[in-house]
C-alpha cells in the first residue's frame, strides 16, 4: 500500500480499475525533420599553381549504404558537356540533397554571369557568391560544409571553405565532413608542418620551427590518398571510392582510385 | 482464466499519453551468425568494434569459450560479452565437475537467459551459442532481455539481416561440414560490405562431436594497402622543453630492476598488430 504522501498516490493513477485516459490534455507534438547526414569527408589541398578538391563517393544513412558512387566533388560553370569549360570545383559533404541543390545553384550563376558579361566568373567572385547564397537561407541553412577550389588571378592555387550558414576563408587547407577531425591534424602536420621544429637549430624555446612551403603536386596527391585510406580504416562512414579532381592551367583532371568497401 | 494477460495495457497507455517514449531498439554493431550442419555446428563473426562511428578495434575477438565444445558468438556492448559469457563458463565448468557430466549447450543457455533476464535488459549481451554434447548439437541465439531461440540457421547484431538474407537463400538441411563453413563465411561477408557497423575479417569456430576448431581471421577480405608516404620523422623534430633522468639506484626505490643480456635483446612482452 502506498503512502498516502508519496508523490506516486497523489500524482497520476495508473491503477487497472480507472479507464485510459483517451481525452488527454497533452497535445502531441508533430515534428517534421528536414535533414538527415549521408557521411563521408571532403578535403581540399592547395600548391603553388594548382589545386585539389578530393571528396569519398559512399553516400549513407545510419548503418546502411545507399549508394557506393555518389560523388561529393564536381566542376562548376562547364557549359559542354566536356568539363573544358569549367575553371572552379566544389566540394559539398553533409545533407547530400542540399548539396545537390547547391551545386545546381551555383552551376547555374557561373554559367549566367559567362553568358551575361562574356567572360568566366573569377574565384574570388564566385567564392563571395557562395556565401550570399549560403546567408540567404540563413533560418533554413543547406546543411553542407562546402569548399570551393579553382585558381586566381595570377594563377595560384586558391581554396575558400564555408561552415553552411555563409561564413568564409581562403585557406591552404582544409577537411570537412564526418572524419575532418581525423584528417585534419594531419593536414596541419604535413601541409603546414605544424608542431615539426628543425632538428639541432636551437635550444628548448630557441629552437626554430618548421616553415610552411607549397609542396609539389604529385606530393599532394600522395597526401591526400593516404588521409582517405586512413580515414577508412578508422571512420565506419567513408569508404567505397576515392575522386580527385586537380584544377591547373590546363584545366581540371579527374582522378578515381578505389577505397575499401567495408 | 487462460489467455494473455492486458493488465499493463491501461498502465503503458497513460504512460504513452504523458509522453514516455516506447523503448528503443539497441543497435549492435555486429554480424555474428551461426549454422547445423549434417554430424556439427559452426559459428562465425566479423572483428569490427565500433564506438559511434569511429572503429575501436580492426580486429577484436567476438567469439568466446564456454567449455571445450561450446562456444559463443557476441554482439552488443563488448564488456557485457566478455563478462557474461566468462561468468557462465566459470559456472558451468563447476557444475559440470559437481554432477560428473560433460556441460550441455540447453544447461548454457539456461544459464544465461536466467543470468541477462535478472538484470531486465540492463546487460547489453546479444549472444549466439552453439555446441555439442551428449544429446547432439545445438544451437540457439539469446537476446539481453533473456528471450532465447533454437533454430537450425541464425543471425544477430545490426548486419543481421543481411546475413540472414544469404541463409534464407542458400541453406539446405543436412549440409557438409565444408558447405556449412562457407554459408557461414558467405553470411559474415555480406555483413561486413554492407552494414558499417561490420567489418574486416570473419572469424570462424567449428564444433563436431570430435573435436572444436577455432579458425581466426578465417578470410581477411580487406586488408589495408600500402601507404604512398613515409612518415618517419627525422630525430630532433620534436621539441624537448624539459629533461629529467631519473638513475637506476633512484628508480629501484620503487620498482624491481633487471639487467637485460644486451641493449639490442629488446623484450617483446606482447606483440601489437601495427601498419607499416
Amino acid at each position: 500500500m502506498l503512502n498516502a504522501n508519496s508523490p506516486l498516490a497523489s500524482g497520476p493513477s495508473y491503477s487497472f480499475a480507472t479507464p485510459p485516459n483517451q481525452t488527454s490534455t497533452n497535445i502531441k507534438q508533430h515534428s517534421f525533420n528536414p535533414y538527415t547526414d549521408n557521411g563521408g569527408s571532403t578535403l581540399g589541398i592547395t600548391g603553388d599553381d594548382f589545386a585539389i578538391l578530393a571528396g569519398d563517393t559512399r553516400s549513407t544513412s545510419g548503418y546502411n549504404i545507399n549508394t557506393r558512387y555518389a560523388p561529393k566533388v564536381f566542376k562548376i560553370g562547364e557549359d559542354d558537356g566536356t568539363g573544358e569549360s569549367a575553371h572552379i570545383v566544389l566540394s559539398v559533404v553533409g545533407f547530400a540533397a542540399d548539396g545537390n541543390a547547391l551545386k545546381e545553384r551555383l552551376n547555374a550563376i557561373v554559367k549566367m554571369y559567362r553568358y551575361q558579361h562574356g567572360k568566366p566568373m573569377s574565384v574570388k567572385a564566385c567564392a563571395q557568391r557562395l556565401s550570399t547564397i549560403l546567408y540567404g537561407k540563413r533560418f533554413f541553412p543547406y546543411y553542407v560544409h562546402a569548399i570551393l577550389g579553382g585558381l586566381d588571378e595570377e594563377g595560384k592555387g586558391a581554396l575558400y571553405s564555408y561552415d553552411p550558414v555563409g561564413s568564409y576563408e581562403r585557406e591552404q587547407c582544409r577537411a570537412a565532413g564526418a572524419a575532418a577531425s581525423l584528417i585534419m591534424p594531419f593536414l596541419d602536420n604535413q601541409v603546414n608542418f605544424k608542431n615539426q621544429y628543425i632538428p639541432g637549430s636551437g635550444e628548448g624555446h630557441a629552437l626554430e620551427a618548421r616553415k610552411a612551403t607549397p609542396l609539389p603536386r604529385a606530393e599532394v596527391e600522395q597526401l591526400v590518398r593516404d588521409a582517405f585510406t586512413s580515414a577508412v580504416e578508422r571512420h565506419i562512414e567513408v569508404g567505397d571510392g576515392l575522386q580527385m579532381l586537380v584544377v591547373t592551367k590546363n584545366g581540371i583532371e579527374e582522378i578515381y582510385d578505389p577505397l575499401k568497401k567495408d | 482464466m487462460p489467455g494473455f494477460d492486458f493488465s499493463h495495457h491501461n498502465r503503458n497507455a497513460a504512460l504513452h499519453a504523458q509522453g514516455v517514449p516506447l523503448p528503443k531498439a539497441t543497435s549492435t554493431g555486429t554480424t555474428i551468425v551461426g549454422c547445423i550442419f549434417d554430424g556439427g555446428v559452426v559459428i562465425a563473426a566479423d572483428t569490427r568494434a565500433t564506438s559511434g562511428p569511429i572503429v575501436a578495434d580492426k580486429n577484436c575477438e567476438k567469439l568466446h569459450y564456454i567449455a571445450p565444445q561450446i562456444w559463443c558468438a557476441g554482439a552488443g556492448t563488448a564488456a557485457d560479452t566478455e563478462f557474461t559469457t566468462a561468468i557462465i563458463s566459470s559456472n558451468l565448468e563447476l557444475h559440470s565437475l559437481s554432477t560428473g557430466r560433460k556441460p550441455r549447450v540447453v544447461t548454457c543457455m539456461t544459464m544465461l537467459k536466467q543470468h541477462l533476464f535478472r538484470y531486465q535488459g540492463h546487460i547489453g549481451a546479444y549472444l549466439v551459442v552453439a555446441g555439442v554434447d551428449p544429446t547432439g548439437v545445438g544451437l540457439y541465439t539469446v537476446h539481453a532481455h533473456g528471450s532465447t531461440d533454437k533454430l537450425p540457421y541464425v543471425t544477430m547484431g545490426s548486419g543481421s539481416l543481411a546475413a540472414m538474407s544469404v541463409f534464407e537463400t542458400q541453406w539446405k538441411p543436412k549440409m557438409t561440414k565444408d558447405e556449412a563453413v562457407k554459408l557461414a563465411s558467405d553470411a559474415i561477408q555480406a555483413g561486413i560490405f554492407n552494414d558499417l557497423g561490420s567489418g574486416s575479417n570473419v572469424d570462424v569456430c567449428v564444433i563436431t562431436p570430435e573435436k572444436t576448431t577455432l579458425l581466426r581471421n578465417y578470410i581477411k577480405p580487406n586488408q589495408r594497402e600500402q601507404k604512398q608516404r613515409s612518415y618517419l620523422f627525422k630525430r630532433g623534430t620534436t621539441a624537448v622543453l624539459k629533461e629529467k633522468v631519473i638513475t637506476r639506484e633512484e628508480i629501484s626505490k620503487y620498482v624491481t630492476v633487471q639487467e637485460l643480456p644486451s641493449d639490442d635483446d629488446v623484450v617483446v612482452v606482447e606483440k601489437m598488430d601495427i601498419d607499416a
